[in-house]
């Protein structure tokens, strides 16, 4: 933990290169593209980002943790099709707009409970997270099927869809929820004693247990983390879209996952932080707006996706050779 | 209680969890449904896990090298859409090697990766599988393909023949099977795999060319996922774009669920068919019950989680999880 003080920017960027990245990317989209230089499309790129950019929060920490979480999808649309679902439960006919209140605490409470499960079984079976959220990957994205029973749900209350349309000045909401959650998560990383028994666990788990960290139910509550975030994020969506579809998130896991690595978080454990993430947030969230308005076929952006992740690996490799890539597990 | 039983009752037993685990499955679903055990059900069971299996059996060597591969699914995409796209154009006898050239070298670049590079597996293969995704989509345009002439063409024998009345993709599934596990006991190259996922830096040190065993399992892979390919594209005699969407998932599920530990250095080709088998059975028993479509992926949610955690019980000898 240095000083912010000793460090040059320089410095700085070589231990971030995402964010040299992300000043590239910027550069080479506000030079090709008319229209991406534009106080507007910055609110866009915040906006479309924020989904993706709640879940890579949760997914540092769990990362760090040494875990990883694939079920963030399937939780993702199960927490959606409950905040939509619950509104117009008959119970709450007569709330009035108040009806959103229940439908999205339930939401939440659903994805805190979810990921209180997953981390419930890591911790008692010993079963790999990798497993675990595999299985539950398929098992709740099964639940959503069955609950919305392979149909749509539409918000019927205008005040909800509206939500995503609010912004305090120039700012969208939906951007600065994002941005107060990286905030929150930040500080929590690096300046509690949660974060610093988190990276404590994923370094080396022997050593954790005893320093005398209950290592169990701290990756319980990293997990729960993820689930709050992953719900919240279906939430924030499901305003966006003013419904909520079973489909849902499908392949954010990857994303999500993406991002996190592009920000130089460790699959192994132990290294990573907020601020890189989001600079892989905004890595991703740039180069899709900025390929979506010079108009390349969505074809193109699964193939540079894939390669930047692949090359970024590769630079890593050739960076950090003390670092074995080999997969925990 | 339950793991003191374990031992004592037999470590036969405990070791044969799976099978214990199919054999109840197949108990309960009889009693259910009397549609269940019949001769045209069972065979069609088979049938429909012919391509999910063959995958499987590539990905099992995968892991049992100590790696995954996730890009399975979007290899299958390409294989199907390119065997059926070039079918009409240059005829099934060219079509066929040119489409299993092209996905080895996708397997091949995954083992270059992963192999040679030793980059690590789980995001090279998550890379790979967003890459392929997008060249399935340039290549097609986004569009699905088909196969003009569905009557007259030979290539509908391996979804749709049958030799002696068995089903062929019944018939290539199990002689696949009979080959990979017949290697991976008995020849030197699967003794190879067991020891590079075992304890890779042990194998080099024995003399053991890590990298190119680890090359080799990407490029069986890629082969089985052509096999797929073929199986599926006769059947269906044409192909959606993204057909294998989701597949690498039910591969790894029946990975899992036959006892191949995703550490590396243990697993079976014939409990892969086990898990393979009981995965294809539970959806068919559930349906057959009346059950909707999606139950069958809670109950697999259910069934990994417990086979793997009486796995890993059984291994070290307690029933929960010493962490703290």
């Amino acid at each position: 933990m240095s000083n912010l003080t000793d460090i040059t920017p320089l410095r700085w960027l070589m231990r971030n290169p995402i964010w040299g990245f992300v000043v590239i990317v910027f550069i080479f989209f506000s030079l090709m593209s008319d229209h991406f230089f534009d106080y507007r499309n910055f609110q866009n790129i915040l906006v479309q980002a924020s989904t993706i950019g709640l879940i890579a929060l949760g997914m540092t920490l769990v990362m760090i943790n040494g875990n990883i979480d694939l079920s963030v999808g399937a939780t993702l649309a199960l927490a959606a099709a409950f905040a939509v679902d619950v509104q117009s439960w008959a119970m709450f006919a007569t709330w009035g707009s108040w009806q959103i209140l229940p439908a999205v605490s339930l939401a939440l409470l659903v994805g805190i409970a979810l990921g209180a499960f997953n981390g419930f079984i890591v911790w008692k079976t010993g079963v790999d997270a990798f497993i675990v959220t595999l299985g539950a990957m398929l098992g709740i994205r099964g639940l959503v099927f069955v609950y919305t029973g392979e149909s749509s749900f539409y918000a019927m209350n205008f005040a909800y869809s509206d939500f995503s349309a609010l912004s305090v000045g120039p700012f969208p909401v939906l951007a600065l929820i994002f941005l107060f959650c990286t905030l929150i998560v930040h500080l929590l990383l690096s300046r509690s004693v949660h974060g610093r028994n988190t990276y404590a666990v994923g370094g080396n788990r022997e050593a954790a247990v005893n320093a005398g960290i209950r290592v169990g139910p701290h990756m319980m509550i990293n997990f729960m983390i993820i689930g709050f975030l992953a719900a919240l994020s279906g939430v924030l969506l499901s305003t966006q879209m003013g419904a909520a579809t079973p489909n849902l998130g499908r392949d954010y896991e990857l994303w999500v996952i993406t991002a996190v690595v592009l920000g130089g978080t460790k699959l192994t454990g132990g290294k990573g932080d907020i601020v890189g993430t989001l600079g892989g947030v905004l890595a991703i969230g740039i180069l899709r707006n900025g390929m979506n308005l010079m108009q390349v076929p969505a074809f193109y952006v699964y193939v540079i996706l894939g390669s930047i992740l692949i090359a970024v690996l590769i630079l890593d490799k050739r960076f950090n050779r003390a670092t074995d890539g080999g997969l925990r597990l | 209680m339950l793991l003191n039983r374990l031992k004592a009752g037999g470590p036969a037993i405990a070791k044969q969890g799976i099978l214990v685990a199919f054999i109840l499955f197949m108990i309960v679903f009889s009693l259910m449904s009397d549609r269940f055990m019949t001769g045209d059900n069972i065979m069609s069971v088979f049938r429909q896990s012919a391509i999910i299996g063959v995958m499987a059996l590539g990905v099992t060597i995968v892991v049992i090298g100590g790696n995954l591969d996730l890009s399975v699914g979007s290899m299958l995409s390409f294989a199907t859409v390119l065997v059926v796209d070039l079918h009409d154009k240059i005829g099934p006898e060219l079509a066929i090697p040119v489409m299993v050239l092209a996905t080895l070298c996708l397997g091949a670049i995954n083992g270059f990766l992963i192999g040679i590079l030793r980059l690590n597996s789980l995001i090279v293969t998550l890379g790979m599988l967003s890459a392929i995704q997008g060249l399935v989509l340039i290549y097609s345009g986004g569009q699905n393909v088909d196969i003009a002439d569905q009557r007259g063409t030979w290539f509908a024998f391996f979804g749709r023949g049958s030799v002696f009345g068995i089903a062929a993709p019944i018939l290539i599934f199990a002689l696949l099977a009979i080959v990979f596990h017949v290697i991976m006991k008995t020849m030197p190259f699967g003794r190879k795999v067991y020891a590079v996922g075992g304890n890779p830096t042990a194998s080099v040190f024995s003399g053991i060319p890590r990298s190119r065993v680890v090359f080799m399992t990407y490029l069986i892979s890629a082969l089985c996922v052509s096999v797929a390919a073929i199986i599926l594209g006769s059947r269906v005699m044409g192909s959606q774009n993204n057909v294998g969407q989701g597949y690498e998932l039910q591969v790894l599920a029946a990975v899992i669920l036959g006892g191949t530990s995703l550490l590396g250095g243990a697993g079976s080709i014939l409990k892969t068919v086990l898990g393979v088998l009981m995965l294809a059975f539970i959806q068919n028993g559930l349906i057959l019950m009346g059950q909707p479509y999606y139950t069958q992926w809670l109950v697999t949610w259910a069934v990994i989680i417990v086979a793997v955690w009486l796995d890993v019980a059984a291994k070290r000898g307690r029933l929960f999880s010493p962490i703290a």
